[in-house]
């Protein structure tokens, strides 16, 4: 008796009793479906997490220097080591950080506070900023130290109506004038509070007018994000050498939180399967239970199976393929409403929500693991059966 | 040539809490190729285990059982299961077909078990379907036929395996006297073309179709011979005692 003849025998005896198997299915979709649907909102929300990091650039590593006396990271220096290193970094950017009282001719008294930072040219393209007109800080404007400057759209809007209308203006900051030669295309909603009230200015000229000899901050930007820690690690250790004390320099990067994040989801999206996989387990049981009432119900059959030379085997493999096919079916309806939920669930939250491929098939396997191993114990009361007494059964 | 049944000396003995019940009370006889038994015995006799150890559904406490020359006193459930499957052919007081399946599947599950392949299953069900005149019924579920067609059904199983021995029990105690005639004619008609054929009854109207009588009481046999040496037996045993009241 071949397994195909079992498979029909098992759908037949599924068929005639639609409404006891829907019931025996219903605790393997139901965990079926929930193990679908967790999976794939956990795998939308790391993509999104990923994905809005991405956009603050996860490739650039904050580092900080503290200089001792004699012991100091030049930016020519630093330069020249990513230089060296192409296949790790590609751009470095010092980062000085000038506060202060923003004014335009146009503004009289009224000021606003800005945090302007002074970069080199490599900054526009490791922060992947966009202009809306103008061009942003050159090679040349660093080393003139030139008074220009490139300013965010709520400062465009504000004080010179339009971005386009802006460029060639002079602005003041804490009472110095630059003259601005790129605005930035508006990220958010040009407000105060926003991230587009922005200003960047020559790292030589904030030097200049901070008075600051040394520069303590960079940001160097690692060649791709599969590089990011080994660029961290080989930026550490020449760091290490060349300021000779971990305790001076620090290197933080994007990446790195955003990888420690993703890891945490991933442990908490395992802690959520676990818990799915519980009602996993119930219909486990209660495939079994229904098993069991099944081959009570089917003594008779039984005992007439075997009178006619039925051996262990048959009778076994008839039962584990009913729960196994029950099981199977279960876990098919089961994936099927749990990605329809899921995908629902995500237009809901604007997620790009679906279900993975391995998902899909450890969650099939699981069902038809749990349809072997919970009509296991049954089918093997059905094979045990003396043929006498299951005859005798009424 | 050895016999086809062969029993020497066999013990059936179940333990009842403390009491020994002797089902089997070393009982031996042979039965030939081509012959139609009677085993007759009133209830509790030990003719239906007397029938479970030869259809090997049970197996001896003690004794030996060989069946075409094969000791399978010592066999175990799934070697029991070949013998019924290739030797023997039951035919139930009850029918015991499997209501869910049409009256081919059933009279082809001995060959399923046989490991036939389906079309020879079809086949060789439908031949044996044929042979009890209900080839037309093959469609139907058991209960839509009337008890005698589903025992003509039972009978069509039983040969479909073409076994070497078909054992009836109480083939008859489940239908009305006419359509119980038509089904002892028919086991005589399969008797005449050769086969062998081993009824269990407790109907001595129904023993006397067979050729050959073996009366079991208390475990013992007690007579073995000819129908018209048996009917001596009985008659004398109804003449001392009452309750073997049968017609």
């Amino acid at each position: 008796m071949g397994l195909g003849k079992s498979f029909t025998m098992a759908i037949s005896s599924i068929v005639n009793n639609k409404v006891r198997s829907l019931l025996t299915m219903l605790g393997i979709i139901i965990g079926i479906a929930a193990v679908i649907i967790l999976v794939s909102v956990m795998n939308g929300l790391t993509a999104e997490v990923e994905k809005v990091f991405s956009e603050f650039g996860t490739t650039s590593l904050t580092t900080t220097i503290q200089h001792r006396p004699n012991i100091e990271v030049t930016p020519e220096e630093l330069y020249e080591f990513t230089d060296k290193n192409p296949g790790l970094f590609n751009g470095v950017s010092p980062n000085i950080t000038v506060s202060g009282d923003f004014k335009t001719p146009a503004s009289g008294d009224d000021t606003v506070t800005v945090r302007a930072n002074g970069v080199s040219e490599d900054y526009y393209n490791i922060q992947k900023l966009q202009l809306s007109f103008g061009r942003f800080i050159s090679y040349m404007d660093c080393e003139n130290k030139s008074n220009v400057a490139v300013i965010g759209s709520f400062q465009a809007l504000e004080y010179f109506g339009s971005s386009s209308a802006a460029i060639g203006k002079t602005v003041r900051l804490n009472g110095i004038p630059y003259t601005v030669i790129g605005v930035l295309e508006e990220e958010d909603d040009s407000t105060e509070s926003s991230s587009d009230n922005a200003m960047y200015i020559p790292y030589t000229t904030a030097m200049k007018v901070t008075g600051t000899g040394v520069v303590s901050s960079y940001v160097v930007n690692a060649a791709s994000d599969e590089v990011v820690s080994s660029a961290k690690d080989s930026l550490e250790s020449w760091l290490l050498e060349t300021v000779g004390d971990d305790d001076y320099y620090s290197v933080t990067s994007l990446q790195v939180i955003v990888d420690a994040m993703v890891d945490m989801m991933g442990k908490m999206e395992m802690v959520l399967i676990a818990i799915a996989g519980i009602s996993l387990l119930v219909g486990g049981i209660g495939i079994m239970n229904i098993q069991l009432v099944s081959v009570s119900e089917r003594t008779r059959e039984i005992g007439i199976r075997k009178s006619l030379g039925a051996k262990h085997r048959h009778i076994m493999t008839q039962f584990v393929m009913e729960s196994g096919v029950v099981s199977c079916i279960g876990g098919i309806i089961g994936i099927v409403l749990g990605s329809v939920s899921a995908i629902t669930f995500g237009n809901l939250l604007k997620m790009a929500v679906s279900p993975s491929v391995d998902a899909v098939i450890i969650a099939f396997g699981v069902s038809v693991a749990i349809g072997v191993v919970f009509g296991f114990l049954p089918a093997r009361k059905a094979a045990r059966l003396n043929p006498i007494d299951a005859l005798r059964n009424e | 040539m050895s016999h086809l049944v062969e029993l020497t000396d066999v013990y059936k003995i179940y333990q009842m809490g403390d009491t020994e019940v002797r089902a089997l009370d070393g009982i031996s006889m042979n039965i030939d190729r081509g012959e139609f038994v009677a085993i007759v015995g009133s209830s509790g006799s030990g003719k239906s285990t007397c029938m479970n150890i030869i259809g090997c559904l049970d197996v001896p406490t003690s004794g030996s059982y060989k069946l075409n020359g094969k000791e399978i006193s010592n066999y175990t459930s799934d070697e029991l299961a070949e013998v019924r499957n290739k030797m023997l052919g039951f035919v139930f007081q009850q029918y015991n077909l499997i209501p869910k399946l049409t009256v081919l599947e059933n009279v082809g599950l001995p060959l399923l078990y046989g490991g036939c392949s389906e079309s020879e299953q079809r086949e060789r069900a439908m031949v044996a379907l044929q042979r009890v005149g209900l080839g037309d019924k093959a469609k139907n579920l058991p209960s839509q036929l009337s008890g005698g067609q589903q025992q003509r059904v039972s009978i069509a199983r039983a040969l479909a395996g073409n076994p070497s021995v078909i054992l009836a029990d109480e083939p008859t105690g489940a239908l009305d006297s006419k359509t119980g005639k038509d089904v002892m004619k028919f086991l005589q008609q399969l008797h005449r073309e050769g086969n062998t054929i081993i009824l269990i009854t407790h109907d001595n109207s129904i023993a006397a179709r067979a050729s050959r009588v073996v009366r079991v009481t208390d475990g013992r046999i007690v007579y073995d011979g000819p129908v018209e040496g048996d009917k001596l037996v009985y008659e004398q045993a109804s003449a001392g005692r009452d309750e073997e009241g049968e017609a």
